[in-house]
């Protein structure tokens, strides 16, 4: 949190304990502050939170551990419709979230083991496109595992999941507090995710500066150093992948119950180019890079479309690009300039274990 | 018989393309380790604009023939490929070269939707009719198996254009350029190299090859279409890591080999699996072949070319 | 709202002949942007249409003469858009919604529609699973998928031929569409030789089409979108497959006629849901009126965005009130004539004998057979 509170422009580094506060304040009232603009603004800030946590589960695999995987996005599929399977009429099952998120969690790290064993050979753009082909594997599997035994529903996908019930308490329904107030579900459907993106957060922390962390560093930096100082790469490999895996089924699983529908349209390759760029924009190996990154990033194109159209009304008097081919445009433009002027993204990772401009050395050389 | 020959055409045609393309992933990753992920769009500029060029011709210059209209769209298209892939080199990439691994990537991808999204704007949304001026009639080769001259123009122009760059490679001084680049930038610099000029010669080398498979891509199945790259595109980039990425040989073999599985495994896998898979699961053929290749073989079919680097 | 209620009373205590207005919004969403954006605006039409001229004739609700008002939104045809534009509608109180056009966006919205207590009309989505949802107040005015697979199943079977091969895109609309065909060239009689998938981004199809050539088949279903559907005609050109072609409504629109080129023939059919906007019993008198109104020609969603439209309004009229709670029970049990027939919804909110028209290609275009 610390380096996230730092990174408040200004307030930041002078007074660092009333920045921490206003972060604070900002998370806790995010809702509110989105509600004066509608309520479908919270429901975009759900989505945000998620989004969060798959560039903090991803920055774990990439950043820190410098496996560069493009098909992340399989892990929140497995996480999904781990959920969808054991929560919704499809099976006929309705086993509490408890249960299912925890399970979601630990098969999306046995498919992260699944995937990282072969690969453990495989260096940079390899991996890459191996990751990749995971990826669309997972999906098209997905997408056609209605036959010849029906499993995931094919393409129809999963509809009418169980929304999160925490010790009996609904919480897609709204909360009513004594008689006058009640609280919209949305707000407490952020609380929760709020909630995990702390957990997350804190346990990252520690994790970047143990023993795993710093081994993980080493190996980002040069493998072969690593190995030479005793360092079990293979082990350390499979754990990033495997626990990067765990905060995409996760958030999988919370997807799929603030969703209520889960189908593998939603599992694209877009959407693991897309976090990935949020990392990569917000600064890789950089917690609090990361986070902003996922914020600015699942924001901006939703205020481009509710500013595009009447701005471009009234300047031109009518529509001339209309809001999507404008958000393409724009988010295009954003990662080729932010690349350019900022490579190391938003808020550069400074920190004594996260230098990714190690990373960059040898291929420099050439 | 005659369904696994036709197969087998079927599976060549398509595979001589993802070869072609490969080619342009390959040249540039061997020069600069960069997956240029905006390919496959230039690709569909290529298509594009040929598309465009020809129905503008057929309208001021109806009385060329076919061919020749073909041929000038073609050109113009070329050229505006290479003028392109120019541009993308020196506004978006040239700057990273020394920039963190990612960064590259990451605007290759930026460029990538850039492209998409210009020509969505420029051509709308809709699939475009592309114009039928090599015909498609089918002709029956052996009995019962069809190949059209549209095919044969593919397997003809692929052929001698990946000839024509093994020679360009081997044979010229601009090839041994690009493999000193290839090898180290700074040592080939320091042995009078202009290594820059070379780069760029690479970047409009494989835009010209993504043109002309571009408009064979679109004359051979009719359409042309915004987003026609991207599927192609990673394709092809499956087939060079495949075969071994920035070496010219494995692109080809990695082309050809991956349509050869793809045409043969939709056509054969439900028998084979007893009907438990089925052609739904076509597009993953790619992946899990490389998958395999790459267990055993870390470097690909033909191996690595380049130097190593960790 | 408020203000024009505070100056019709004052008007009303002016000149005392003149009734309190009360305004009822009622919802209208489809995409308004992007490539399906004139089919939205077909929609919003419809229903602006029914709503005017309701006003004109004049509806009074529990003693109280109504006003009726369009809330236009845009969903994008994206289903994340969809929920956040349904979450506009329950914030605004709209009293009910007539969209979306994609079930891909109904699906997810219909629920948000639900939990808000807004009944929901879908005059384009035809995915049977939008109204099997258990959701009391879903409805929809066009014929859904089972309908239209049986359509074409039934069809190919009895008039094409009785081998079948069965192609599908592996998209929800795609997969659903042709299980039913399956289903319903079985039951006619027909058997399917095989079942060939592809996926709505490829362009070639020559490895399954040469696996069907191997089946011998006498028609080919091909149930998808139309820019996969024209490069397909070609290629079963290529590979010199003599078997006819149908197609959904995915296909059935003159996009495939231009892909295709010289490649289709009048082998090749297509089905659409509903009829016709000249076989309507009310088509004609609409299309002047809409033209009339809006100087634009009727797409295809229009007829029933007004219908959908309509039958809230009966349902209001039936209920005397305009309070979503007491009139949702209504909108199960109108039946009027409208535009595009009878309109009336079985229990679970589809229409009742939704029509389904064959279309066969001739001299350029897609003729409606019998």
């Amino acid at each position: 949190m610390n380096e996230l509170a730092l990174a408040i422009p200004w307030l930041g580094k002078r007074n660092p304990a009333a920045a921490r506060w206003v972060l604070v304040l900002l998370a806790v009232g995010a809702p509110l502050i989105a509600m004066l603009f509608g309520k479908s603004w919270v429901r975009i800030l759900d989505f945000a939170m998620l989004y969060v946590m798959l560039a903090i589960g991803l920055n774990l695999v990439v950043g820190f551990a410098g496996l560069l995987d493009l098909g992340y996005i399989a892990f929140y599929a497995v996480g999904a419709y781990t959920f969808a399977f054991l929560a919704s009429p499809h099976f006929e099952l309705h086993l509490p979230f408890w249960l299912v998120l925890p399970l979601g969690a630990v098969f999306a790290a046995l498919a992260g083991i699944i995937l990282g064993l072969p690969t453990l050979r495989l260096r940079g753009d390899y991996l890459a496109i191996v990751t990749l082909g995971f990826g669309e594997i997972v999906r098209i599997f997905m997408n056609n595992l209605n036959h010849p035994i029906n499993i995931t529903n094919g393409p129809q996908g999963i509809n009418m999941i169980d929304p999160l019930v925490l010790f009996g308490w609904d919480i897609s329904k709204p909360l009513k507090v004594g008689d006058e107030i009640t609280i919209n579900s949305l707000f407490l459907y952020y609380y929760v995710f709020l909630a995990c993106v702390v957990l997350s957060v804190v346990f990252v922390q520690r994790l970047q500066v143990s023993r795993v962390g710093r081994a993980w560093a080493a190996i980002r930096d040069d493998e072969l150093a690593a190995k030479a100082i005793g360092i079990n790469t293979r082990n350390m490999k499979l754990l990033a992948f495997s626990l990067g895996a765990t905060f995409g089924g996760v958030a999988g699983g919370l997807f799929a119950a603030f969703q209520g529908f889960v189908s593998p349209e939603s599992f694209s390759l877009m959407e693991s180019i897309a976090v990935l760029t949020m990392i990569v924009f917000g600064g890789m190996g950089n917690l609090a890079g990361v986070i902003v990154g996922a914020l600015a990033l699942t924001a901006l194109p939703e205020v481009l479309r509710h500013v595009a159209v009447p701005v471009q009304q009234a300047v031109f008097g009518h529509v001339l690009l209309d809001p999507e081919v404008l958000r393409m445009l724009l988010l295009s433009l954003a990662m080729i300039f932010m690349m350019l002027l900022r490579p190391a993204g938003l808020i550069p990772a400074y920190s004594r274990y996260s230098r990714p401009e190690l990373v960059v050395g040898k291929e420099a050389g050439r | 018989m005659e369904t696994l020959l036709q197969q087998i055409v079927n599976g060549l045609v398509v595979g001589s393309v993802y070869a072609l393309i490969a080619l342009g992933y390959t040249m540039v990753y061997g020069i600069l380790g960069l997956i240029n992920f905006a390919h496959g769009d230039v690709l569909m500029v290529g298509a594009l604009v040929a598309l465009e060029a020809i129905r503008l011709l057929q309208i001021h210059a109806p009385e060329l023939g076919l061919v020749p209209t073909l041929l000038a769209g073609l050109s113009i298209s070329v050229v505006v490929c290479m003028l392109l892939g120019y541009t993308i080199e020196r506004t978006a990439y040239r700057r990273l070269r020394n920039a963190p691994r990612l960064a590259p990537l990451i605007t290759a991808i930026g460029v990538s939707f850039l492209l998409q999204t210009i020509a969505m704007i420029i051509w709308g949304r809709n699939y475009h009719s592309f114009p039928e001026l090599i015909s498609t009639a089918p002709l029956e080769a052996v009995p019962g198996v069809f190949i059209t001259p549209v095919q044969i123009a593919i397997l003809m122009v692929s052929a001698v254009l990946m000839v024509a760059l093994v020679l360009l490679v081997n044979k010229t001084r601009l090839g041994r350029a690009m493999r000193a680049t290839a090898e180290n930038h700074k040592v080939a610099s320091l042995m009078g190299v202009d290594t820059n000029k070379i780069i760029a010669a690479t970047f409009v080398i494989g835009s010209a090859l993504a043109a002309v498979a571009g408009v064979m891509f679109s004359a051979n199945y009719g359409t042309a279409h915004y987003a026609m790259g991207f599927l192609p595109g990673l394709k092809a980039f499956t087939a060079a890591v495949l075969g071994g990425i920035g070496n010219l040989g494995g692109a080809m073999l990695g082309g050809l080999v991956l349509g050869l599985v793809e045409s043969i495994g939709a056509g054969y896998i439900a028998d084979m699996s007893f009907g438990f898979l089925n052609s739904s699961y076509q597009d993953i053929f790619a992946f899990i072949i490389l998958g395999i290749v790459l267990i055993f073989r870390p470097t690909g079919l033909l191996g690595e070319r380049v130097a190593d680097r960790a | 709202m408020k203000y024009s209620l505070v100056a019709l009373a004052v008007l009303g205590l002016g000149a005392s002949a003149v009734q309190a207005q009360e305004v009822v919004k009622l919802g209208a969403v489809a995409p308004l942007t992007g490539t399906q954006s004139h089919l939205g605006k077909d929609i919003e039409n419809g229903v602006r249409l029914a709503l005017e001229e309701y006003n004109a004739k004049g509806v009074t609700l529990g003693g109280k003469k109504v006003k009726f008002e369009v809330m236009a939104e845009d969903d994008a045809a994206d289903p994340k858009t969809a929920t956040t534009v349904a979450q506009r509608f329950v914030d605004a109180g709209v009293k009910g919604v007539i969209g979306h056009l994609n079930s891909g966006a109904s699906i997810p919205a219909s629920r948000i529609y639900n939990e808000g207590g807004i009944p929901q009309v879908s005059p384009a989505s035809t995915n049977p699973k939008l109204t099997q949802q258990g959701f009391k107040a879903t409805f929809r005015t066009i014929a859904n998928d089972v309908q239209q697979g049986l359509g074409i199943g039934k069809y190919a079977a009895t008039s094409l031929g009785k081998k079948v091969a069965v192609i599908d895109d592996r998209t929800a609309y795609g997969q659903g569409l042709a299980d039913e065909v399956d289903k319903a060239v079985k039951a006619s009689g027909g058997t399917v030789v095989t079942r060939e998938f592809t996926s709505d981004k490829a362009t070639d199809f020559l490895a399954i089409l040469t696996r069907i050539k191997a089946k011998n088949p006498d028609v080919i279903v091909y149930s998808g979108m139309d820019a996969q559907g024209g490069p397909m005609l070609k290629q079963i050109k290529q590979l010199g497959i003599n078997a006819k072609f149908i197609t959904g409504d995915g296909g059935c629109t003159g996009e495939i006629i231009k892909l295709a080129g010289e490649a289709i023939g009048p082998n090749a059919y297509c089905t659409q849901p509903g009829l016709p906007l000249d076989k309507m019993p009310g088509g004609k008198d609409f299309n002047t009126r809409f033209k009339k109104r809006f100087n634009a020609d009727v797409q295809i969603y229009a007829p029933y965005a007004y219908d959908a439209a309509s039958a809230i309004v009966e349902a209001m009229k039936a209920a005397n009130s305009s309070d979503p709670a007491k009139y949702a029970a209504h909108l199960g049990k109108v039946n009027f004539p409208g535009v595009i027939g009878t309109v009336a919804f079985d229990a679970r909110g589809d229409i009742k004998d939704g029509a389904v028209t064959v279309y066969q290609f001739k001299a350029g275009k897609w003729e409606p057979v019998q």
